[in-house]
């Protein structure tokens, strides 16, 4: 115990720029892929025909592996291969690929009923769609944000073996073979980090669903 | 365990058309250095790793969905692996639990090194507890979808817990179970390229990993790396497509709805078949 | 027979479902359990089976006590039929019937055989039996319900508002049938339903239960629309009581009226001379009466023409002779000309009565009733109550 903090202390500074880096990468991929995904999955919720093809299209990026993908990212976006950016950019196309199903599946979920009453009410269709549809959709949007989150900080990590420089830098260390340290405290900050994002979503999707907070008062 | 040595500058890498060059070339493929070798290891080690995280996750969700009680238990474990760094754990593993394993042999039909097992079991450690989040999610949230009328009645008749397990939840349960389980594979077939980062055990993420070191090569570099990196995206292709193809067979048609113009049997009145005809909705 | 002895059901929570509840429903009868939410009418039928387990109590089947057999045993021997059918969804119609016998270890073929018996038994195509649940309507999957309960042939059947969840009209020919296969098959029945009308009309023995689990009232439907023993079972049974009760009586002879009638096909002219009081009956070849021709106020020049189906009024229903006396009243109330059409039971035109003439046999009945209910009032005053004047008002 005492080793890992010496450790931490020992190189606080590259620690901190590789959290950061790791922060920002799994941050700014949730953000992008949720802000592409919504228009997306609306899209697919609301023309049934769009549905399959664009599910489809989500599972095949899903299946390409993380580390074939930071690979590819240079070639195609004229990159260099150490930049963070390709990084960035495959995250972001995980996070589309797995938000979108779960985007239009939880749009649409929201029972007919209560649709019908809300044009009945008078509310336009765009209204309909920011006033009713996507807030009872939080909870489940929310809960695969939750997932991609999870996933993406830990898949952060596979990107030390192109050489770009975050927190998986620790394991490379470790794998030197000497100690075990680093290799322990990797794998502890990263879960760390995992779990805050997954609790501060949590925290949003219970402070945009109070009417559910009443539901567990009961 | 080699270090890898990552270029400052990767201005001069290879373009995207060298890869279909390196692709066609047959000289890539066969071998015992060759993609197809490459290939069946990467199998191998996929199938392994989904098949126990099956026997491990299978009996908890369908026990949890089932009686009801510790759907915390199930959703907290699955959050908790999934957020496990399996490059990480993999490093900590090989370097941990490798040099305690001293089975120095070879692994029969996979690998032909000597000593490629105290990698192995480090490695599949690492896949299995990354196979079994979806598993385990996707069979509590099948039972737990499972008509509770059918339950109650299924119950009512007389079915002991087991039996309705067996009988009910499980053949209803597995569209989602077979879901789950693909997603799985999906997984696996992606995070088993780390395994390369192991001595000795191969699988197609050798050549990426090989290739970041010469990555300006266009015969070995960067072409390889990407090239590689097709072929796995193209085995979870196949892998997704088999599945979905196994699923269709192995789910009922009552519940995937796949009866309209279904050709029935025809049956006398004593219940034996005379043959069929098709039927309409 | 199933006897509970002093059942009780309460809750961790404190609620009593079930209090203290002494009930016998008898073999080869069907007792209707009725009341409102929460009266406890499914606890006490999920106790039968062990769904739910008392708190105290016992229950007795024939004279084995229920608390001693190993439930899962207990229910392979009891028929199970509830409101959503619970069908397998991913099983065939016919190995949805033949669940519970495989269960106990009957052979495939065999099993399938019974299979294909009941479903004719329950009116359903035998072409349904590959297909799957979702593919069937709600009706159809109601039958399967109860065929599925009838497959290993328990002497015992427990109904959970098994008929609530179709339309109204599905759900008055469900009804029916249950009624014809009771009789053909003549098992001992609990049934629980929240509609006082279900009841009454399928009850053998009807137990009107209150909210906390206590019973009300048990009796055979005709004695709970005469006497109901207090104000709650009276409100729960609710208005028309005397109108409904006419259901349960007959008449020995119905004075019906003999009167000439038309056909279809007949001219026009024909069917007026036929007419009394402005209206004619119609019937077809067979007799059977198609419905009432207005000739009053037609010149002869509008006669021209046969008496064809669309210029009938169908407005009056048809009374058997043997029916019931509500159903006589219904036909005279509801006839355009004022005279009930009275059938024999082949549906052969036997002849017309009216209103006031089925109120006089109502009323020379009930006074027949009020004296038998006046003399028994007078022996339970004198402290010798022989038993209960028998049958319906």
């Amino acid at each position: 115990m005492s080793e890992l903090w010496q450790y931490f202390r020992d190189n606080q500074s590259d620690i901190a720029q590789w959290t950061w880096t790791t922060v920002w990468l799994a941050g700014g991929s949730l953000v992008a892929g949720l802000i592409v995904a919504l228009p997306l999955g609306w899209v697919a919720s609301r023309y049934k025909w769009s549905y399959p093809p664009f599910v489809t299209l989500a599972g095949l990026i899903y299946t390409i592996p993380s580390l074939v993908l930071f690979v590819t990212m240079p070639g195609l976006l004229g990159t260099k291969v150490l930049d963070p950016v390709n990084i960035l950019v495959a995250l972001t196309a995980y996070t589309v690929a797995l938000l979108v199903r779960v985007v239009a599946d939880g749009l649409a979920s929201v029972s007919n009923d209560t649709l019908a009453a809300a044009a009945a009410m008078g509310y336009t269709g765009r209204q309909r769609l920011f006033a009713v549809q996507f807030p009872i959709s939080i909870p489940v949007i929310g809960a695969g944000l939750r997932v991609a989150a999870v996933s993406n900080v830990s898949l952060i990590s596979v990107a030390s073996l192109v050489g770009v420089q975050q927190l998986g830098a620790l394991f490379v260390r470790g794998s030197q073979g000497v100690t075990l340290v680093p290799i322990v405290l990797g794998v502890i900050i990263i879960m760390l980090l995992a779990f805050a994002f997954d609790a501060v979503i949590l925290l949003g999707i219970r402070l945009m669903t109070p009417w559910q907070r009443a539901v567990r008062a009961r | 365990m080699s270090a890898l040595a990552f270029l400052a500058d990767g201005n001069s890498i290879p373009p995207l058309s060298q890869v279909s060059v390196w692709l066609n070339d047959p000289e890539n493929w066969t071998g015992p250095n060759g993609l197809l070798v490459h290939l069946r290891q990467h199998v191998i080690y996929t199938v392994v790793a989904v098949v126990i995280a099956i026997i491990i996750a299978l009996p908890i969700g369908l026990l949890v969905g089932h009686t009801g009680r510790g759907a915390f238990l199930v959703g907290g474990l699955a959050n908790g692996l999934r957020a496990v760094p399996s490059l990480g754990l993999v490093v900590l593993l090989v370097v941990w639990l490798s040099p305690k394993i001293h089975l120095l042999q070879t692994v029969p039909g996979v690998v032909d090194h000597r000593g490629a097992l105290p990698y192995l079991i480090p490695v599949e450690i690492v896949l299995v507890l990354l196979a079994i989040p979806p598993i385990l999610t996707n069979t509590y949230a099948g039972v737990q979808n499972v008509d509770p009328a059918a339950r109650d009645a299924a119950k009512g008749m007389g079915m002991t817990g087991f039996q309705l397990v067996r009988k009910v939840e499980l053949p209803c349960a597995l569209p989602l179970i077979m879901s789950g389980v693909r997603s799985s594979v999906l997984q696996v077939i992606a995070t088993a390229t780390i395994a390369a980062f192991a001595p000795f055990l191969g699988g197609l993420g050798q050549y990426i990993i090989n290739g970041a070191q010469v990555i300006n090569d266009p015969h070995n570099g960067y072409p390889a790396m990407v090239g590689a990196g097709l072929v796995v995206a193209a085995l979870a292709l196949v892998a997704e497509l088999s599945l979905i193809l196994v699923q269709r067979y192995v789910v009922s048609p009552g519940i995937s709805g796949r009866f309209k113009t279904s050709k029935s049997t025809v049956r006398a009145p004593d219940g034996s078949v005379v043959g069929t005809e098709l039927a309409g909705v | 027979m199933i006897r509970f002895e002093s059942v009780t059901k309460r809750y961790p929570d404190g609620t009593i479902a079930v209090n203290s509840l002494e009930l016998t429903a008898p073999s080869r009868q069907i007792t209707v359990l009725v009341g409102p939410s929460g009266c406890g009418k499914t606890t006490s039928l999920r106790m039968i089976n062990r769904m739910i387990d008392a708190t105290s109590g016992r229950i007795w089947l024939d004279d084995k006590d229920t608390s001693k057999i190993r439930p899962a045993k207990l229910r392979r021997g009891i028929g199970y039929v509830i409101q959503h059918a619970g069908l397998f969804p991913h099983r065939t119609i016919i190995d949805n019937i033949a669940t519970v016998p495989l269960l106990l270890g009957t052979d495939r073929r065999t099993a399938r055989a019974r299979a294909m018996e009941l479903m004719e038994r329950v009116g359903l195509q035998p072409d349904l039996a590959d297909r799957y649940p979702a593919q069937l309507s709600g009706g159809q999957q109601q039958r399967v319900g109860v065929a599925r309960a009838l497959a290993a042939d328990p002497p015992v059947m427990l109904m959970d508002e098994p008929f609530s969840a179709v339309d109204p009209v599905v759900r008055a020919q469900l009804q029916e049938e249950f009624l014809r296969l009771q009789g053909e098959l003549g098992k001992t029945i609990v049934f629980v339903t929240h509609d006082i009308d279900e009841a009454i009309k399928l009850g053998d023995q009807v137990a009107v239960m209150r909210v906390g689990g206590t019973l009300a009232q048990l009796a055979t439907p005709a004695e709970l629309l005469s006497r109901p023993a207090d104000a709650f079972v009276a409100g729960f049974v609710g208005r028309d009581r005397g109108y409904r009760a006419l259901g349960f009586a007959h008449a020995d002879a119905l004075p019906v009226a003999q009167e000439e009638v038309a056909r279809l096909g007949d001219n026009l002219t024909t069917a007026r001379d036929r007419a009394s009081d402005g209206w004619a009956l119609v019937v077809d070849a067979e007799r059977h009466p198609q419905g009432w021709l207005a000739v009053r106020g037609l010149a002869d020049n509008a006669l021209h023409g046969q008496v064809t189906p669309d210029l009938l009024n169908l407005g009056g229903t048809l009374a058997a002779e043997s029916g019931t006396l509500r159903e006589v009243l219904d036909a005279a109330l509801s006839s355009p000309s004022g005279r009930g059409v009275v059938v024999h039971d082949d549906g052969t035109f036997a002849g017309t009565i009216t209103a006031s003439q089925v109120l006089a046999l109502i009323e020379a009945q009930a006074a027949g009733d009020r004296q038998q209910a006046e003399t028994y009032a007078a022996e339970v005053l004198a402290g010798d109550a022989h038993g209960a004047p028998g049958g319906a008002p």
